[in-house]
C-alpha cells in the first residue's frame, strides 16, 4: 500500500497527474471520506421531481446512498438512506410517494423529517424484551444533510463546514446555472450509462475542451461545433468548476476547413437527411450553443444546442462510474419544443451522436494507464502554469483546475503549488 | 391484420442476422419507407416519461443514424449476437418478441449488453412485411459502456 503525499505531483501546476490516482483502492476511499462527505456540495435532483408533499427519490452522493423527499410542509429533506438500527436501505424504491420510510428489516419507521418514529415491540412483549427505557429515539433519525437550491436545482452537503452553496458555486457558475434553469423546469427522462473507468476521469473528460470536435468527429462532420467558433472555458475563483462554451454561427466553412486540415477529422461538412437533428433555435438574448458547466466533484449542466440535461457522475469503486442523465425541458414548452428537444436528446448520453465516444475514450485510458502508476498524464493544452479563464477552445486548463482542488481537499496540495 | 407467424419470425430472424453481420443498409431495408425506431429505457417507459436513448421518428432520422455511425461516430471494437425469442401476435399487426443481444470484444471476451422486448408494428408494402414502427423497451437501461450499434 503507497500512501499518497504531496510528493506525488511532479510538477506544481498540475500539468502531470500520476496514473495511482485513477486506480489505487486507498485513494478511492480517502476521496469517498474528505471529498464526497467533505465541504462540497453534490446535485440531488430538481425541486420539479418531487413536486408534491410525500414525493421521494433515490440517489447517492459520492456511494452513500440518499433519499430527498418533500415534507408536508413543502420542504424537501434529505437525509442518508441507512437505516439506525442495522445498516439496511430504508427506501428501496428509486422514486415514489410516502407518508413514512419504513425499513423492512425490522420495521423502524421514519418520517419525513428523517426522525425515528416508531419501533416495532418498543416495550417487548408480556414485559420482556424490547428496548430499555432510557433508549432516545431522538437521537436515531436518519442522517441529514445540509440542502441549498439554485432555481429547483437541488444540492446537499454532508459537511456541517461546507461553505454557503452560491459561495461554493461561485458567481459565474450561479449565473450559468440561472440562465439555464430559468424558468420552471420539466423532466423528459432519464440514461444512464456504466463506463467502467474511474470517475475522474469523466469529470475531466466535461472540462476537456480540446478533445470535443476531435473525438466527436459528428460535431464537425455535421457542422454542429467546431473548436474555430467564438468559445472557451469560465471558472469559479478557485478553478474547481468549469463552463465550457461557445457561441453559435461565429465561424465560417472555411475557416474551419483550413483549421482542421492537420486533423484527421472530415472537413466537407456533409448534410444530414433530418437537419432538426443539429438546428439551434436560440431561447434567450445570448449566442451560446454549448454551454457544459462542470460542477465540483460530480454534477455537469448541460446544454448542447436545444438539448438540455444534468448529468451526476456516481462513482461505483475504483474502477467503475455511472453517468446518470436527467433530460430536461421547461414546462412552458410548446409540444413542437418537445419534440425538437426529443430529437436533440440524439446527441447526448450513452447513444449520443455527441457523446458515445466518451465511454470508449475513458475505457481506454483506464485500461491502459492501469501500469506505471508513478507515470503520468500530460495537460498543457493551453500553456502550463497559472491556472485562468480562455477565450479560446483548444484548451484543458480547466483539468489543472480541478486537480487543484482535488489535492487541497484530499490534503495533497504541494507547497508554493501554482493554481 | 393478424401477421402470419412464420413471416414474422422470418423477419426477426433477418433483423439480428443483419445487425450482426454489419449490413445495416440492408437491414434499414426491412422497415417501411415511413417508419419509426425508438429505444427507450423501461425506467422512462414505466414513468411515462418520453426520452429515448435513440429517438428516430422518421426515416430520415434512422437514416442519419446509420450515415453518422459509419462516417462520425466511434465505439467500442466488437460484433454483436442477436438472440430474439418467440414472438406473441397480436391481431392489429403487432407483435412483441423478447431478445438479448451478446457483445464480444476483439479479444473474445463476451458479455451480455442488453435485454429487453421488442414491440413492432408491422405493416404489408410491396411484396412483404416490414417494420412501420418499432419500440425497443430496454431492460438493461444501464448501458454497459456506450450504445452504438443497432439493438
Amino acid at each position: 500500500m503507497t500512501m499518497v503525499t504531496a510528493a506525488i505531483w511532479p510538477t506544481l501546476d498540475y500539468s502531470r497527474v500520476p496514473y495511482r490516482l485513477y486506480h489505487d483502492a486507498d485513494v478511492y476511499m480517502r476521496e469517498q471520506e474528505q471529498i464526497f462527505r467533505g465541504p462540497v456540495w453534490s446535485f440531488l435532483g430538481l425541486d420539479c421531481e418531487i413536486p408534491n408533499p410525500g414525493d421521494f427519490r433515490a440517489g447517492y452522493v459520492g456511494d452513500t446512498p440518499i433519499v430527498f423527499n418533500r415534507d408536508k410542509a413543502g420542504a424537501v429533506k434529505t437525509f442518508v438512506n441507512r437505516c439506525a438500527h442495522r445498516g439496511a436501505l430504508v427506501r428501496r424504491e428509486i422514486s415514489g410517494n410516502a407518508d413514512q420510510h419504513i425499513c423492512i428489516y425490522h420495521q423502524w419507521c421514519y418520517g419525513l423529517d428523517g426522525g425515528l418514529q416508531a419501533i416495532p415491540f418498543h416495550r417487548g412483549v408480556r414485559g420482556k424484551g424490547g428496548l430499555d427505557a432510557s433508549f432516545d429515539m431522538r437521537v436515531h433519525g436518519l442522517r441529514p444533510l445540509r440542502m441549498g437550491n439554485i432555481n429547483g436545482a437541488l444540492f446537499g452537503t454532508l459537511a456541517e463546514d461546507a461553505e454557503p452553496l452560491e459561495d461554493y458555486l461561485g458567481t459565474p457558475i450561479v449565473a450559468q446555472l440561472r440562465r439555464l434553469l430559468d424558468r420552471p423546469m420539466r423532466v423528459l427522462g432519464y440514461n444512464r450509462q456504466r463506463i467502467r473507468g474511474n470517475w475522474k476521469l469523466y469529470a475531466e473528460n466535461t472540462r476537456d475542451n480540446y478533445h470535443a470536435s476531435l473525438l466527436h468527429e459528428f460535431l464537425v462532420t455535421f457542422g454542429l461545433d467546431r473548436s474555430t467558433q467564438v468559445g472557451g472555458v469560465k471558472m469559479d475563483a478557485r478553478h474547481r468548476h468549469n463552463i465550457t462554451w461557445a457561441e453559435a454561427e461565429s465561424d465560417t466553412d472555411e475557416f474551419a476547413r483550413q483549421a482542421y486540415a492537420s486533423a484527421r477529422v472530415r472537413n466537407d461538412f456533409l448534410s444530414l437527411k433530418e437537419p432538426a437533428l443539429v438546428t439551434f433555435h436560440p431561447e434567450r438574448d445570448d449566442k451560446l450553443n454549448i454551454a457544459i458547466t462542470s460542477v465540483f466533484p460530480s454534477a455537469v449542466f448541460v446544454q448542447i444546442s436545444n438539448s438540455l440535461a444534468v448529468r451526476q457522475i456516481r462513482p461505483r469503486g475504483v474502477d467503475e462510474v455511472e453517468i446518470f442523465q436527467t433530460m430536461l425541458g421547461y414546462e412552458d414548452d410548446s409540444s413542437e419544443m418537445t419534440l425538437h428537444r426529443l430529437r436533440q436528446a440524439n446527441l447526448v448520453g450513452p447513444a449520443g451522436l455527441v457523446s458515445m465516444e466518451d465511454g470508449e475514450a475513458i475505457e481506454i485510458a483506464h485500461r491502459a494507464s492501469r501500469r506505471d502508476l508513478d507515470r503520468t498524464t500530460v495537460i498543457e493544452l493551453g500553456g502550463g502554469g497559472v491556472i485562468s479563464d480562455r477565450d479560446y477552445r483548444v484548451t484543458d486548463v480547466p483539468l489543472r483546475g480541478f486537480w487543484s482542488y482535488y489535492a487541497e481537499l484530499m490534503g495533497i496540495e504541494p507547497d508554493s503549488a501554482v493554481r | 391484420m393478424r401477421p402470419d407467424r412464420r413471416t414474422v419470425c422470418d423477419l426477426l430472424a433477418e433483423y439480428g442476422g443483419l445487425i450482426d453481420a454489419g449490413k445495416f443498409d440492408e437491414w434499414l431495408g426491412l422497415f417501411s419507407a415511413e417508419c419509426r425506431y425508438q429505444v427507450m429505457p423501461r425506467e422512462n417507459f414505466d414513468r411515462g416519461l418520453p426520452a429515448a436513448l435513440i429517438f428516430c421518428d422518421s426515416r430520415a432520422v434512422l437514416e442519419d443514424r446509420i450515415r453518422a455511425l459509419r462516417e462520425a461516430n466511434k465505439y467500442n471494437i466488437h460484433t454483436d449476437r442477436h438472440l430474439i425469442g418467440l414472438p406473441r401476435i397480436f391481431d392489429d399487426g403487432v407483435i412483441e418478441a423478447p431478445f438479448a443481444v451478446y457483445q464480444t470484444d476483439q479479444e473474445g471476451e463476451t458479455r451480455l449488453f442488453a435485454t429487453g422486448l421488442y414491440r413492432d408494428r408491422l405493416q404489408v408494402e410491396g411484396s412483404g412485411l416490414k417494420i412501420g414502427d418499432k419500440l425497443i423497451l430496454l431492460d438493461t437501461f444501464a448501458v454497459p459502456s456506450l450504445l452504438s450499434t443497432p439493438l
